[in-house]
């Protein structure tokens, strides 16, 4: 019997007319598809298609190409579908998988088209005019107060309610991925990157390694239900504490971090032994209702000196429902994670089929929080796949007040999207422990390109905005008539509160 | 209408409470002030240089300890505290004469909480490191993932029984459960689905257990000579806290609880 039934997904061609037989595939390769006798020869069944080799090539003569191995036409039946029974009748495991949702459900953004003024109102140009992008994380006062200045004019009275806010320079911030998923070099990368933008990074769940404290002015430090390294230390360091009570590839599903990825330093960050899994329970198991919520919520208050506090969810059927609860329970952000939002590891089928876009999920909180009456008291961070600024400025539009960028952010440092991080031998040496890879990610060369793509879409966000004659991001804001809709059903239209192009 | 999620409950009073100091004692009159007012009154004390704070009248008032650094300082509560109890505390002993309810020493990394009565749900959840006595009974999800690393050792002794969910998710750690001050003593000792995920750690329970009470990742042993010796030195700790007899404590044997893999789930996953 063959050993699998599974056939190579990709084929590798090596040119050897071109090829210098420098052995720079092999060494460069994390999955071992290389081996070297006199020049290299791959083996398909190994590779990823994640492209280190082609990149480092210096003869450019590796291609990866698909396999062109025909399965029977049957829409009902897959390829993919047929290799997860195979897989599975191999193994009896849960298929595990990286990234975000792949399939082929409607994108909503991608139905989504932005306003702009012609003739009647004029637009602005943000190369010659101011045009503000600062945004403030956490809950604004229900009224404001002003008192009298020096000079005879007025000012805001006692800092006017914004004392527990976070100032951003832009509506970005990195999205929360664990020392542990990700290597320390990352963890770096994103934390000088966001020191220099003015902007956030978040720990994921992970703990804070010894190394970022001196960024700790610019990272959210996240308590989740492993509460790995929460310690009062963490909670004091960090800008703003997270509760992370899900995420929007595995909603409702725990963490687990293989033993393989414990190495002496992430144990050490975690504060958990090397080499055992770090499982962190499905549920905080002191949360067990919003009134639970709320006594964890002050309890990080109370340790921290009262920092703001976010809670981060999976966007669910009932999102809206939930995240008025969460704002009730004095949470000074809600960050709603779409099915689309991208993981180190999470079961294929969790993944793909559990969870709401976030687009709706931001149309609908926003909307709830304002026919409450409290859409103030708390910001909403909105990620799960934002791609480009256009999605931002269709989030911001939609209600978010910022967006998290988290698969954006793996890209700026070498990602290819082979969804294969669950397995810790990313060639990029990005969601990885082992250091001969780790090293590939230059922590300066890092933020260096974080910077670069964070900068990169500022401007592009300010040139929407000066193209919808608005000079702040806080105007486009939940401005959803600033939005239609092209080919998106009635019903969707509704919830998103978006008229159809042409109305 | 919109209502706000901040400020006191109604019944408390929103003014800082009285504070008496004698010495290195800060004597407070809890009674009817906020939690956040008392809390405040407390590190404000210690920061004055008090070593020992005494809480008088406290009923029902969250968060007393939490956060708290500090080895040599100490809490003395008298009343009942609310929940979360030493959450997150790193080095202070919180002493309690009274009982004691939700979350007690809940993500704790050291220091020690002392319970003159019986403790509610989610005792030592998290916790890494430090001791908690309790003198009688506690709820369900008892120690929920605990962990141990490098020299912090989670220690928790319950006096009394406990419901389900003992220990369940420990990762590290010492949970002892001796039921014998209970207010139920025709239960068994412990609830069902004891250590279920357990990857880490020990539990040693006085008396036996059924196999049907516990998690399948447990393994379940008569406590040896290593174990009694291991043991003895906290049950004298919880011993002396309590004024009991460590011999009669130790007349009966004891059960152990261990996981049989490090990696409950390591053979889950394909692909």
């Amino acid at each position: 019997m063959p050993t699998t039934y599974i056939q190579p997904e990709f084929r590798v061609r090596i040119d050897y007319d071109k090829c210098h037989k420098c052995g720079r595939c092999v060494q460069q390769c994390g999955w071992g598809v290389y081996s070297f006798n006199e020049r290299p020869i791959p083996d398909d069944a190994k590779c990823k298609a994640c492209h280190r080799c082609v990149t480092f090539c210096p003869a450019h003569c590796i291609s990866i190409e698909k396999s062109p191995l025909a399965y029977r036409d049957n829409d009902n039946w897959s390829p993919s579908l047929r290799k997860a029974v195979w897989r599975q009748a191999e193994t009896g495991g849960v298929l595990l998988t990286g990234m975000g949702n792949d399939k082929p459900y409607l994108r909503i953004f991608d139905h989504l088209v932005l306003d702009a003024c012609q003739v009647t109102n004029p637009s602005i140009d943000p190369l010659r005019e101011p045009m503000e992008l600062r945004t403030f994380l956490g809950r604004k006062p229900d009224s404001v107060a002003v008192e009298a200045d020096a000079d005879g004019g007025w000012r805001l009275a006692d800092g006017g309610g914004m004392e527990n806010n976070v100032e951003l320079e832009a509506p970005i911030v990195f999205a929360p991925m664990s020392y542990g998923s990700v290597s320390l070099n990352v963890h770096k990368s994103m934390a000088m990157a966001a020191s220099r933008l003015g902007i956030l990074m978040n720990t994921g769940e992970g703990g804070l390694h010894a190394d970022l404290y001196p960024y700790a002015d610019n990272i959210i430090v996240q308590c989740a239900s492993g509460r790995f390294g929460v310690t009062p230390e963490y909670l004091n360091r960090g800008a703003a504490i997270e509760i992370k009570v899900g995420q929007g590839a595995k909603p409702g599903i725990g963490g687990h971090l293989p033993g393989e990825k414990i190495d002496n330093e992430v144990s050490r960050t975690r504060m958990i032994p090397q080499g055992t899994d770090a499982l962190s329970p499905a549920p905080h198991h002191d949360i067990y209702s919003i009134e639970d919520l709320r006594q964890l919520i002050y309890a990080l208050k109370e340790a921290s000196g009262y920092k703001p506090v976010g809670v981060k969810i999976a966007a669910v059927h009932n999102v809206a429902a939930i995240a008025s609860g969460i704002v009730r329970a004095g949470a000074d952000y809600i960050y709603l994670d779409g099915f689309r939002g991208g993981t180190g590891a999470a079961p294929t089928i969790i993944r793909d089929h559990i969870g709401i876009p976030v687009e709706i999920a931001i149309a609908v909180v926003d909307q709830r929080l304002r026919e409450e009456g409290i859409r103030n008291q708390a910001s909403i961070v909105a990620a799960g796949s934002i791609r480009s600024s256009a999605d931002m400025a269709k989030a911001i539009a939609l209600g978010a007040d910022v967006v998290a960028i988290g698969t954006a952010t793996l890209m700026a440092l070498g990602c290819h999207l082979c969804q294969q991080c669950h397995t810790g031998c990313c060639s990029w040496g990005i969601t990885t422990q082992k250091p001969e890879l780790t090293r590939r990610v230059d922590p300066e060369w890092g933020a260096e390109r974080l910077v670069n793509l964070v900068h990169a879409w500022s401007h592009e966000l300010q040139e929407i905005l000066g193209a919808l004659g608005v000079n702040a991001v806080e105007s486009l804001r939940g401005s959803r008539e600033r939005l239609r809709s092209i080919g998106l059903d009635e019903q969707t239209c509704r919830v998103l509160g978006v008229k159809p192009a042409g109305l | 209408m919109s209502i706000t999620s901040t400020g006191p409950m109604e019944g408390y009073r929103k003014a800082a409470p009285d504070v008496a100091v004698d010495g290195k004692t800060a004597v407070i009159d809890a009674k009817g002030v906020y939690y956040r007012q008392l809390n405040q009154a407390v590190r404000a004390a210690f920061a004055d240089g008090a070593t020992t704070v005494r809480l008088n009248d406290v009923n029902g008032q969250r968060y007393i300890g939490t956060g708290l650094t500090g080895a040599g300082r100490r809490i003395e509560v008298h009343g009942t505290p609310g929940n979360d109890l030493g959450m997150f505390m790193d080095g202070p002993t919180v002493e309690v004469f009274g009982n004691a309810q939700d979350g007690v020493g809940n993500t704790m990394s050291g220091g020690r909480v002392v319970v003159h009565g019986d403790a509610g749900d989610v005792l030592g959840y998290g916790m890494r490191g430090g001791v908690v006595h309790i003198a009688g009974d506690v709820g369900y999800r008892v120690g929920i993932h605990m962990k141990a690393y490098e020299g912090l050792r989670p220690i928790v002794v319950c006096g009394g029984k406990a419901r389900d969910f003992f220990g369940e998710y420990m990762a590290g750690g010492l949970l002892v459960l001796l039921g014998t001050r209970t207010q139920f003593p025709d239960q068994p000792i412990v609830g069902s689905f004891v250590g279920t995920g357990m990857h880490g750690g020990v539990i040693y329970l006085r008396g036996g257990v059924e196999p049907w009470q516990c998690g399948k990742e447990v393994g379940i042993f008569t406590a040896d000579e290593d174990d009694l010796s291991r043991l003895r030195p906290i049950l004298e700790d919880h011993c002396g806290a309590f004024g009991l007899d460590l011999a009669d404590m130790m007349s009966v044997p004891f059960t152990k609880l261990v996981p049989t893999s490090h990696r409950p789930y390591g053979k889950l996953y394909a692909g």
